[in-house]
């Protein structure tokens, strides 16, 4: 395609990404008065005070700690169990390989509504009710198939002689994963650990089902049911919004390249 | 020794993830089943089995096939439109450029905020008296107000926010297909729209379908992006089927029969799964 064009056609497609953003950015910085109304488009003056009013009216660093919590716990635990179990499907010799495999893309695709319910009646029994560890294990869970595949999809891709040097030189299974596979997969555990964060990050119907205070309130959910006394108080929403968009903003920057890879890799490959 | 020697078996690798997903996935899958051949609700009493009368009423309730109308109208223009813009993208960014990097992370962002967060924006970009689109379009279209629009305003947020997977994914497929194919083309003389016709997407096809896949079976599931922007409404013109089955789970507290719409759910999902799985055998043969 021509060159001109082209870049037209890119410069299109990033300002349509970026536009709500820029909105949300625009309004959170608007004063309460101007927002009642259109035009302005652009604010007469510049305010901080909806970013003031999340901090001190509503337990916002509360909610943000409880989803750093749950997505870190999630992720760990994810990769912590994932990779083993890669790691014995790429490398060890399993038998009905492609069948755990396929039962494991299957997993992926469970609509979460479908066991909402009996799940919600488990954790009530268990006492797990508005608990971060209900949101954990369920993330955890949920999370398993895409990292299994998108590590098996890593250790297939090393050289099989690796692991075989390993066990020759006296290393066990086991010695073999820690020492010498582990290490040459960080790439794939890399990508997979990003997307099991983001996922823990963003997840709603869990948390709005299984949290039940503010206590254990999460981002998706602390935002969705944004408290609103007369009207919707959209200022205090659009800073809210902007302040969790910025680690995912840092994220996506920093990690592009592995985000990307892990999102393509399963597909492209299975 | 006879540790490191069971140390070498795969199952002890695969038994904490197998036994998570069975707690987790499986056991709960066959215990909605079993939930949906109850009666149990707050005002019936004790649980009770009644075989298949859930599902019997599930065929004659108006809204649920309401919700199954809406989320397979959600589902097929969503991913059509997100197919066919994804594609124009993936093929504009095809070749590698200095810019990349920064698109890469501009595109990403609409997908990597959570969608709770992406439905309050796009709210209050919808709304019908200070929203900014009406103000730019010139318009009065009470877009989440009224019957006709909001669905198709909830799909316009989903297209917004899933269209740059569907262009990374075909961007790697794109990357796959070896240049000689190209070269041996233009010395045949083809013209661009013959290319992409005869030669990409025929090649392209195995990682089109995957996009499908994804996206079918994340649409059919939609829970979030249409449940804050709107909450099914108005007059549940925008409730899906997962909506319906929440709603009826744990606003109306009816176990059994939201039990009963949560499997329909898995079971629409199940047949697109098995519909693209057969697909794909043909396409392989």
């Amino acid at each position: 395609m021509r060159s001109p064009l082209r870049a037209a056609g890119l410069a299109l497609v990033m300002g349509y990404c970026l536009a709500p953003f820029l909105w949300q950015v625009i309004t959170s910085i608007k004063p309460a008065e101007e927002l009642m109304s259109l035009p302005p488009l652009l604010p007469t003056r510049l305010t901080l005070e909806h970013y003031a009013a999340i901090f001190a009216g509503y337990p916002f660093l509360r909610i943000i700690a409880n989803s750093a919590l749950v997505a870190a716990c999630t992720t760990l635990l994810a990769l912590t169990i994932g990779a083993p179990a890669a790691f014995a499907l790429s490398v060890l010799h399993v038998r009905g390989r492609a069948a755990i495999l396929a039962g494991v893309l299957a997993i992926s695709m469970f609509p979460p509504v479908a066991i909402v319910s009996p799940l919600f009646l488990a954790l009530s029994a268990l006492g797990l009710h508005d608990t971060l560890v209900a949101l954990v294990v369920t993330y955890t869970t949920f999370s398993l198939p895409l990292a299994v595949w998108l590590l098996t999809n890593f250790f297939a891709a090393l050289p099989r002689e690796l692991y075989a040097a390993a066990r020759v030189d006296g290393c066990t299974a086991f010695g073999a994963l820690a020492r010498v596979m582990l290490p040459l997969a960080a790439p794939g555990l890399l990508a997979a650990g990003l997307l099991t964060f983001i996922f823990a990050w963003n997840e709603f119907l869990f948390a709005l089902t299984f949290t039940a205070t503010e206590a254990t309130r999460t981002i998706p959910v602390g935002i969705a049911l944004f408290p609103g006394l007369h009207e919707v108080p959209y200022g205090e929403i659009a800073a809210a919004a902007v302040t969790v968009t910025l680690p995912v903003v840092a994220l996506a920057t920093a990690f592009q390249r592995r985000i990307v890879e892990g999102l393509t890799a399963g597909a492209v490959k299975g | 020794m006879k540790i490191e020697r069971e140390l070498d078996r795969p199952l002890w690798y695969l038994l904490p993830g197998g036994l998570l997903l069975a707690a987790v996935t499986l056991f709960p899958l066959g215990h909605v089943l079993w939930l949906s051949l109850q009666r149990r609700s707050p005002l019936s009493g004790p649980p009770r089995f009644i075989g298949l009368e859930n599902y019997l009423r599930l065929a004659g309730d108006e809204r649920f096939w309401n919700a199954l109308w809406n989320t397979v109208y959600f589902a097929a223009v969503s991913v059509a439109l997100e197919l066919v813009l994804g594609l124009a993208i993936a093929l504009m960014i095809e070749r590698a450029w200095r810019g990349r990097a920064l698109f890469y992370g501009v595109i990403l962002l609409p997908w990597a905020v959570p969608t709770a967060v992406s439905a309050r924006m796009w709210e209050w970009m919808y709304d019908a008296e200070i929203g900014v689109l009406n103000h730019l379009a010139g318009a009065h279209v009470n877009w989440l107000g009224s019957p006709a629009w909001a669905l198709n305003a909830a799909i316009a947020m989903d297209v917004w926010k899933s269209t740059p997977f569907v262009a990374l994914l075909l961007l790697a497929g794109l990357q796959g297909i070896p240049q000689d194919v190209y070269r041996a083309a233009a010395v045949d003389g083809a013209s661009g729209w013959t290319v992409l016709g005869r030669i990409t997407l025929p090649l392209l096809a195995p990682v089109i379908l995957v996009a499908l896949v994804f996206r079918t079976i994340d649409a059919f599931r939609v829970f979030d992006a249409v449940y804050v922007l709107t909450g099914g409404g108005p007059a549940n013109s925008t409730e899906t089927l997962s909506i319906y089955a929440y709603r009826v789970l744990f606003q109306a507290l009816e176990f059994g029969y939201g039990s009963a719409l949560a499997v329909s759910v898995f079971a629409c999902v199940a047949a697109a799964a098995l519909f693209y799985a057969r697909l794909m055998q043909k396409a392989l043969r």
